[in-house]
């Protein structure tokens, strides 16, 4: 087990799988079809990121640089939360981006009853020590234990 | 944050708890990126990306609709993305089923609520509101509170105002209070370059395809670009703001550039030259072999690789009155270097609807029409956003609808040739 310490985006504690990508996470391409057409896994549609392309996201702990693309990215993501298809937590190895920002604030603000930890900064060390299928736990104070 | 005493007294909730919320939600927006203040919003109009009445977006409109049922409207007027729909574009029965039945049945709702919010005219839809068309076109040093990601890139690179890469939503609560937190794009820092990029190209690079090569590698980070000027000039006209349009919404879709400078044209590379680069600068080299590389990387997705298109989206980000003038004189000249009289491949040319309405006022218009070719307002990446249209293989040169969807990228005289006969894929 190791531990990562990173900085409280919206707060909030889970335990879930991982799921990693080192490349941007595009949200509207990723989560476009999934929430359009009902797909209960919410397996990721960007066909440009060939990590997670065809994964499912649903209840994941999301591990990532940082997001990309449309600024439609922020209110994709506030939409997956209010629907109850978020991943379970997103953990960005670099600073938070607005897009990304945006969506885990407007769920935080606007969406009663649910919790999406977000910690950002866990470095790059994290997302070279993460892989797919590894347990993660997040506590409230950024602390990300990972095994 | 410190917070005015305006500001702190919406939060605290002295004109209503909406507001407050609404304040809330810039106030933590900001607090991510360590804001130290919310700065007022000086551009004339806003632009939001959200245009479409998708029924899987309801969460939005709920939103909307408690903006609207506390009286709470935007500050400034705005354009919009453009509409997901056109009768003009070619749709079979199943699609126009799926479009109207099932995905877009909030359209007229959402447009509803879009006037009651500030929308500027029942034209100004359309990513590229910047036009001289359209009339929303922000000025040098503006502060905005702008989303659309092709949009954002062109009005701080280009027009030289000061943008973040905002979100849906997030743009219209910066125009409900008439302020944004100061970060990022909005400083002086935040504007530096941390990237430099050498064409070193043989030819022009394809807008598209080198936007494409930047954005994945540099990501969110801001490029200065040398050597361009050598391609496209160092007069901003209307050639090199098509030409940039094109290029920042690559990079933007491909990766999440907000700013580009281009060394000798873009307004603050002419004014700071070197001093925009920050210290530590990373470099990237572009050249052919480079550009080849990248676009024999993008994955083809359609269910049979070798399959004769059967649409071609020309026009994302919405082109501009210049270009529909050009693609006509190129598309009459490639159908007389073919010995076809229209082409051969339904193709759809979009721009904005006041774009149209000027193309429509010229002789281009009639001399496009015989070509066989349509155009429209409508945007291809909501056209193309669903199962049926997997199934369906589109050709483009727009690098942003490839992204998002199973649309295959070729260069602009890739499809030149293709639609008029030139060759089959």
């Amino acid at each position: 087990m190791k531990q990562f310490k990173g900085r409280v985006v919206t707060p909030g504690e889970v335990t879930a799988e991982a799921v990693v990508t080192k490349e941007g996470f595009n949200t509207l391409a990723s989560l476009q079809m999934a929430l359009q057409f009902g797909d209960k896994e919410v397996k990721c549609g960007d066909q440009s990121n060939k990590e997670l392309y065809g994964k499912p996201l649903i209840n994941k702990a999301l591990c990532l640089p940082q997001t990309i693309g449309s600024t439609t990215g922020g209110l994709v993501l506030y939409c997956a939360c209010s629907m109850g298809k978020n991943p379970a937590c997103m953990l960005f190895a670099n600073h938070i981006d607005s897009l990304a920002a945006a969506g885990a604030v407007l769920a935080d603000v606007w969406v009663d009853g649910v919790t999406m930890p977000v910690i950002d900064g866990l470095g790059d060390e994290f997302l070279s020590y993460v892989k797919d299928g590894m347990t993660i736990t997040v506590k409230a104070d950024g602390i990300v234990e990972v095994e | 944050m410190i917070l005015t005493k305006e500001q702190q007294a919406i939060l605290d909730g002295e004109k209503g708890e909406t507001l407050a919320k609404v304040m809330k939600t810039l106030v933590m927006y900001g607090d991510a990126f360590e804001a130290e203040k919310l700065v007022p919003i000086t551009s004339k109009y806003n632009h939001l990306v959200t245009s479409f009445g998708l029924k899987v977006m309801s969460p939005v409109y709920d939103l909307m609709q408690q903006l609207l049922d506390a009286g709470v409207a935007s500050g400034q007027k705005f354009s919009v993305d453009p509409r997901p729909l056109d009768k003009n574009v070619p749709a079979n029965f199943l699609q126009n089923l799926v479009f109207n039945k099932f995905m877009y049945t909030k359209q007229d709702f959402y447009e509803e609520q879009l006037d009651k919010l500030g929308l500027m005219d029942k034209n100004a839809f359309t990513c590229t509101c910047y036009m001289d068309q359209v009339g929303n076109t922000p000025k040098k040093g503006d502060v905005l509170s702008w989303a659309e990601s092709s949009a954002v890139v062109y009005a701080n690179s280009v027009l030289g105002a000061r943008c973040n890469r905002n979100s849906g939503i997030i743009d219209i609560m910066g125009s409900i209070v008439g302020f944004v937190p100061y970060f990022g794009l909005l400083t002086d820092e935040g504007r530096k370059a941390t990237w430099v990029v050498k064409i070193q190209t043989t030819k022009k690079p394809e807008a598209q395809l080198l936007g494409s090569a930047i954005g994945m590698k540099v990501m969110e980070d801001v490029p200065y670009v040398v050597g361009l000027d050598k391609w496209i000039g160092n007069e901003l006209n209307d050639s090199a703001r098509a030409y940039l349009k094109d290029f920042g919404a690559a990079t933007a879709s491909n990766g999440a550039v907000g700013l580009y400078h281009i060394a000798n044209l873009t307004p603050e590379a002419v004014e700071l030259g070197e001093d925009l680069v920050a210290e530590g600068a990373k470099e990237y080299i572009i050249d052919d072999a480079e550009l080849e590389r990248v676009q024999k990387n993008y994955p083809v997705i359609w269910k049979n690789p070798d399959a004769t298109a059967k649409l071609c989206f020309v026009g994302c980000p919405h082109l501009s009155l210049d270009q529909l003038k050009t693609w006509t004189e190129d598309i009459e000249a490639g159908l007389k270097k073919n010995g076809k009289k229209k082409v051969i491949i339904r193709t759809v040319l979009t721009a904005a609807p006041g774009v149209l309405e000027a193309f429509e006022k010229t002789e281009y218009a009639a001399r496009l029409k015989a070509t066989g070719v349509i155009t429209s307002y409508i945007c291809p990446l909501m056209y193309m956003n669903n199962p049926l249209c997997k199934k369906m293989p589109v050709i483009t040169s727009s690098n942003k609808l490839r992204t998002y969807t199973s649309a295959r990228y070729y260069t602009d005289a890739e499809i030149l040739e293709t639609i008029t006969g030139g060759k089959n894929e």
